[in-house]
């Protein structure tokens, strides 16, 4: 879905998401720089930041790489398509990444998340789940 | 098996047990308007998961075709990223 098109260059900009379960492991600080350097490869490839999202500690439904905890974090962005292989890659040959998911998003998913994020619904379904944590 | 939004025979349904008249089962998705399944929501995604963590058929849940199928895109997703189990003995 093109979200921006300028006729000289065309330049076309898709809606991503990307979630990235980090190691454990890692301390605050590992992990802050793991990220900037994520967050900075989108801008630099001409990217757009829409939102990050930051889940923390989350105990895994099953154990991967031998640890049943990870550090989740969402990016969602605006990117070229040949954009995402790219960043993929890096994601492998990262070592503090144990598992990704890249998704292209469609015009209800943006939708649905711009809603989430002004906290329009799922209030006391989000509720419920910070109690569980 | 039969379509399960097939048309019910009256006969057929006077001959079994006219009495014990099913509650007419319902797509939720279409019914709420609701247009996105979002793969990271496992509590949401519980709903149509059993016990061990299959997916449940349609005749079931009532979900049409449409939303079953974004469902189940959703459901595997959520495996992938460990928001869900692949296999579980107790889920519920």
């Amino acid at each position: 879905m093109a979200t921006k098109k300028n006729t000289n260059e065309e330049v076309v900009l898709n809606d991503y998401e990307s979630v990235i379960i980090f190691t454990p492991v890692l301390s605050d600080e590992q992990l802050k720089d793991a990220l900037a350097k994520y967050r900075n490869m989108i801008i630099e490839n001409g990217g757009e930041m829409v939102h990050e999202e930051n889940w923390g500690l989350t105990k895994l439904a099953y154990p991967i790489n031998k640890k049943t905890t990870g550090f989740y974090h969402i990016y969602e962005y605006k990117a070229n398509n040949s954009f995402v292989s790219k960043f993929e890659l890096a994601f492998r040959r990262d070592e503090r990444i144990m598992r990704f998911l890249s998704t292209s998003l469609d015009k209800h998913a943006v939708i649905y998340n711009q809603r989430k994020r002004n906290g329009e619904f799922n209030q006391s379904k989000k509720d419920k789940q910070q109690e569980g944590k | 098996m039969a379509a399960p939004n097939k048309q019910i025979n009256p006969a057929m349904v006077f001959n079994t047990t006219p009495e014990v008249q099913q509650k007419k089962k319902y797509c939720r998705f279409k019914k709420n308007g609701i247009k996105y399944i979002d793969y990271k929501d496992g509590n949401f995604l519980l709903k149509f998961v059993n016990e061990q963590g299959k997916i449940l058929p349609r005749r079931l849940t009532g979900t049409s075709l449409k939303y079953q199928r974004k469902i189940a895109l959703a459901v595997k997703r959520a495996r992938h990223l460990a928001i869900l189990p692949y296999v579980a003995d107790q889920l519920k």
